[in-house]
């Protein structure tokens, strides 16, 4: 069985469309094949142009022969370091809105290897298979260096980063003596942790179509998840004006983090496009999209010590990432950890090990989905040796406030999510002890863990045209990647000037619109909805006016906040009858159309004092074959507490992939290096496995209600991240319950089940 | 540490660079109507509609037969268009995604998708949804776990699987008493 979505917060108004599950309004062109995506745009004279990639991890190029390579009719050149045009030498030209401290990658900059698959040409010709074809000709010597591409071995080097992104809080100072509470603790646990290298691999493939115009300017298509951070950067690094170069990208194949930083395809497609005055398409293959940023391989320790009754008395978390030599990529993995439980003894501790790979790339709930799992899998532990039920013990240690700040959470219902989804689970039937719930050769078995995410609000514009037939256009050049934000923008704009949802229509992806952040973080509708609630406010404020000011009017005199607006009507509430339409109005004000534009900022006074976060309880079980080692995940209840959920059916879309996501992180993922050549080995969907359709079963979303008035003016957190924080580890304590072992090298494949 | 020279990345470099082929006829029928393309022995069918026929409905998401985002169906019969040289469809039947609706009328299949909420960003779902048209056709799937199992070679990285099995569900149970689908 499918479960149903649930509908949180009862409808403020008949009419309302916030908390409607609305079909998608982009709906209709996904499934008819009408949607564009980056590679997608063809243009009369379109050449194409195909990536050749680095042999070795570390080194240098002697000499790169493409006299084959051109040699053949219909290439029409081959770029790379020794005939790039000139860039620029300042790495602030090279930034985007999501680098981290460091110098960015510069494609064809010089003869320098810095990892492997590092882009080294790009050649251009006249059809895709022709440039294919051409690549294989080009002939590279390489003069290799010595490679460290072992965490394990690198680790020795790690060194304490800064704040060194926008986003990241390094680890709060520690409090108490956690050493010595662990020491002294009458039941204690001390676990190692691993996480693999995942890769992206959104199902579209990286892509730039670069139109070049006859007066030299560009409309770029871009697959990525801030059209302005494409147009900045190609304007920096190109030395171009905005005004020659517009980013078009109405639909992106997914992406997950993956287009938050310009991929080097863009910058050769724009290479190529400026320097052959043509319009050049650049795609990325399957084994090319594991040449760039990935979630980074993690090694943990989780220690913690506690009473017989359960009372957390140390919490010690210690991470260390890989970065790249040229940047400091950093993510919050272990900050949660001092606020997840009430705690008086903790040390979190990060850090960065240099590793001659591409620069790690933020990626669903970063941080999150490594740190949070493993202080989960810990307190499982805990449980077990405590033999306490493991929703227990989270209860014992619940918190009101942030322990790492002492500041109040804005809200948070996870007692509800606990409640509300051991209940859908059946949680009270489980059996404690490991292996009891067996099934013949089946090993059944039940975890559970909590998940954790902060809400988040950046500052967005938007902008909106009333007709005078009712008809609604908003528009802010943020991206819908998948969530859902065509849909979920129109129902909020739809919302409040109270009309269907057909009559409203919300643009995106396009640099000629009002500025908006990056998409990512879940943070769209909390920043650029709340962009379009500011924009629609002031149309609502503006018709009311006009209908006040209409002397012979039915509304004479009222203010918006006496008026109704429902179904292209304004509407006294004073009396129901007393009532114009918007094209009323604005006909007896000669208005064709009612513009505007506004910009929303975060409530900074308001949420400096709280703690502001998303919060989920997540219930596994699993099916371990005691032969095979294999593992299904038979049953999963995640419940959410997230706010105002806008639209309940592509919010539960959401949490139903995180949770898959959950399920590859858990099982299946992992980018492996061939420590001799410093390479991915499994680059494609071979090898790299990602869940298929028959690896995913029953999953039930919950969304609890949630009211929060400081997180943002729309009360609604966002749900891009939250779904997949704690499903690794709900997952690997369902293992653990089964088969009575304990596993902490992420993923879990069999070999390790049967090994252990 | 060893000095690798060699081509970059894949393959050997040949000693004489074979020179491209020359483009070939090819005619088939797409959504419909006849086309007669002109395209290279090494062109894929995938990138045959593509880039000739402009019809971008149809995806690319790994070249490789690995991912089923480019599944068309030939005949009748789903298949990975990147696996298929464009000349191999010769005289064959072609439908895409594009070609699934008449007129504004949606397949009942699409109209499910939307309605189950069963892709996020899209870029599978032709493929899915061309596959589910051939699973239908094929008549084996029974059970959710079927269709589970008879999809599972459209990856989503989305994740919307249960909307998937949902959306194909709903149209399994709207179709008169299914067809066995025989011996095979
Ligand atoms: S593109 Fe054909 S199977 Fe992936
Ligand atoms: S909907 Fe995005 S890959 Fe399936």
């Amino acid at each position: 069985m499918i479960a149903k979505p649930t509908i949180p917060a009862p409808l403020d108004r008949p009419g309302s469309q916030i908390g409607k599950p609305v079909s998608r309004v982009d709906g209709r062109l996904k499934v008819t094949g009408g949607a564009k995506y980056a590679a997608e745009f063809n243009t009369p004279g379109l050449a194409h142009g195909y990536i050749v990639s680095s042999a070795i991890a570390r080194g240098r190029i002697l000499a790169i022969d493409t006299a084959k390579a051109l040699a053949l009719p219909g290439v029409l050149q081959v770029f790379t370091h020794e005939n790039r045009p000139s860039l620029p030498w300042f790495d602030r030209k090279w930034k985007d809105d999501d680098a981290p401290k460091g110098s960015p990658f510069r494609p064809l900059y010089d003869a320098t290897i810095h990892h492997a698959l590092q882009p080294i040409a790009l050649v251009v010709a006249e059809s895709f298979e022709l440039a294919r074809y051409a690549a294989r000709l080009i002939h590279v010597t390489y003069e290799a260096d010595e490679h460290q591409t072992d965490l394990r071995a690198a680790k020795a080097d790690a060194f304490t980063p800064g704040k060194d992104k926008g986003g990241f809080q390094p680890p709060p100072k520690p409090r108490g003596d956690a050493d010595r509470a662990l020491a002294e603790a009458e039941v204690s646990v001390d676990l190692n942790f691993s996480q693999a290298v995942e890769h992206h691999n959104p199902m579209e493939m990286h892509a730039s179509t670069v139109i070049y115009h006859t007066d030299g300017s560009l409309t770029v298509h871009d697959k990525t998840q801030g059209p302005i951070n494409t147009q900045t950067y190609v304007c920096n690094v190109f030395d171009l004006s905005k005004d020659s170069v517009r980013v078009i990208s109405p639909f992106v194949g997914g992406a997950f983090g993956s287009g938050l930083r310009p991929q080097h395809q863009l910058f050769m497609a724009v290479l190529a496009a400026t320097a052959l005055k043509r319009s050049v398409r650049v795609e990325l293959t399957r084994p090319q999209m594991f040449s760039f940023g990935h979630r980074p391989e993690t090694l943990q320790r989780v220690a913690l010590g506690a009473k017989r009754d359960g009372t957390l008395t140390a919490v010690i978390h210690e991470a260390v990432q890989e970065t790249s030599q040229t940047e400091n990529y950093v993510e919050v993995v272990v900050n949660w950890s001092g606020q997840q439980y009430k705690c008086d003894n903790v040390r979190l501790d990060y850090k960065l090990a240099r590793m001659d790979t591409h620069t790690p790339l933020d990626q669903r709930a970063p941080g999150a989905a490594i740190g949070v799992p493993a202080l989960e899998i810990a307190m499982d532990e805990l449980a077990a040796k405590l033999g306490m039920d493991p929703l227990e013990l989270r209860l014992k240690n619940y918190t009101e406030v942030d322990p790492n700040t002492g500041k109040p959470f804005s809200s948070k219902e996870l007692r509800a999510c606990f409640q509300q989804g051991a209940e859908r689970f059946g949680w009270h039937k489980r059996s404690h002890a490991p292996r009891s719930m067996r099934e013949g050769r089946q090993l059944v078995g039940w975890g559970m863990a909590t998940g954790v995410w902060d809400a988040m609000q950046g500052q967005a514009v938007a902008s909106a045209k009333l007709g005078i037939d009712g008809t609604l256009t908003v528009g802010s050049a943020t991206a819908d990647i998948g969530p859902g934000t065509y849909t979920a923008m129109t129902q909020i704009a739809a919302d409040i000037l109270g009309l269907p949802i057909e009559k409203v229509s919300f643009q995106l992806g396009d640099t000629n619109l009002p500025m908006a952040p990056l998409q990512g973080g879940s943070w769209t509708v909390s920043s650029v909805g709340s962009a379009v609630k500011a924009v629609c406010d002031r149309l609502r404020d503006k018709l009311a006016g006009l209908a006040a000011g209409l002397n012979d009017g039915p509304l004479k005199g009222l203010k918006a906040d006496d008026l109704t607006f429902a179904d292209g009507f304004l509407i006294a509430k004073s009396d129901p009858s007393w009532r114009l339409s918007i094209t009323e109005v604005m006909r007896a004000n000669d208005l064709l159309v009612l513009e505007d534009e506004a910009r929303s900022v975060p409530y900074y006074k308001s949420q400096m004092k709280h703690a502001l976060g998303t919060h989920s309880a997540i219930f596994a079980e699993v099916r371990v074959d005691e032969d095979l080692g294999t593992v299904q995940v038979t049953r999963v209840v995640s419940a959410v507490a997230a706010g105002r959920i806008i639209n309940p059916k592509t919010a539960r879309s959401q949490i139903l992939g995180a949770v898959v996501w959950g399920i590859g992180m858990a099982l299946e993922e992992e980018s492996m290096i061939d420590q001799r050549l410093g390479r991915f080995m499994n680059h494609d969907f071979g090898e790299y496995h990602i869940p298929v359709n028959a690896d995913v079963h029953d999953i039930d979303v919950i969304f609890v209600e949630e009211h929060d008035d400081i997180v943002n003016p729309l009360g609604a957190k966002g749900v891009g991240e939250i779904g997949i924080v704690g499903v690794p580890a709900a997952i690997a304590n369902a293992i653990h319950h089964a088969t009575g072992k304990r596993l902490c090298d992420l993923p879990i494949t069999l070999d390790k089940i049967l090994e252990a | 540490m060893s000095q690798p020279t060699g081509p970059a990345f894949q393959g050997h470099a040949q000693k004489q660079p074979a020179p491209p082929p020359d483009a070939m006829e090819v005619s088939l029928t797409i959504n419909g109507s006849r086309k007669t393309l002109h395209v290279a022995p090494w062109t894929s069918l995938l990138d045959a509609l593509r880039l000739h026929l402009d019809l971008t409905g149809t995806k690319k998401g790994c070249d490789h037969g690995q991912c089923g985002a480019c599944t068309v169906l030939v005949d009748g019969r789903r298949i990975n268009s990147c696996l298929t040289l464009a000349v191999m469809a010769e005289g064959r039947t072609v439908t895409t995604i594009e070609g699934l609706a008449s007129g504004d009328a949606l397949h009942p299949l699409q109209e499910a998708f939307v309605e189950q909420d069963a892709f996020q960003c899209g870029y599978c779902t032709p493929g899915q949804i061309c596959s589910a048209v051939g699973l239908l056709e094929e008549g084996h799937a029974k059970s959710d776990d079927d269709i589970r199992e008879l999809m599972s070679g459209n990856l989503c990285r989305c994740g919307a699987y249960p909307n998937i099995v949902a959306a194909i569900r709903q149209v399994m149970d709207a179709q008169p008493a299914a067809n066995d689908g025989g011996a095979s």
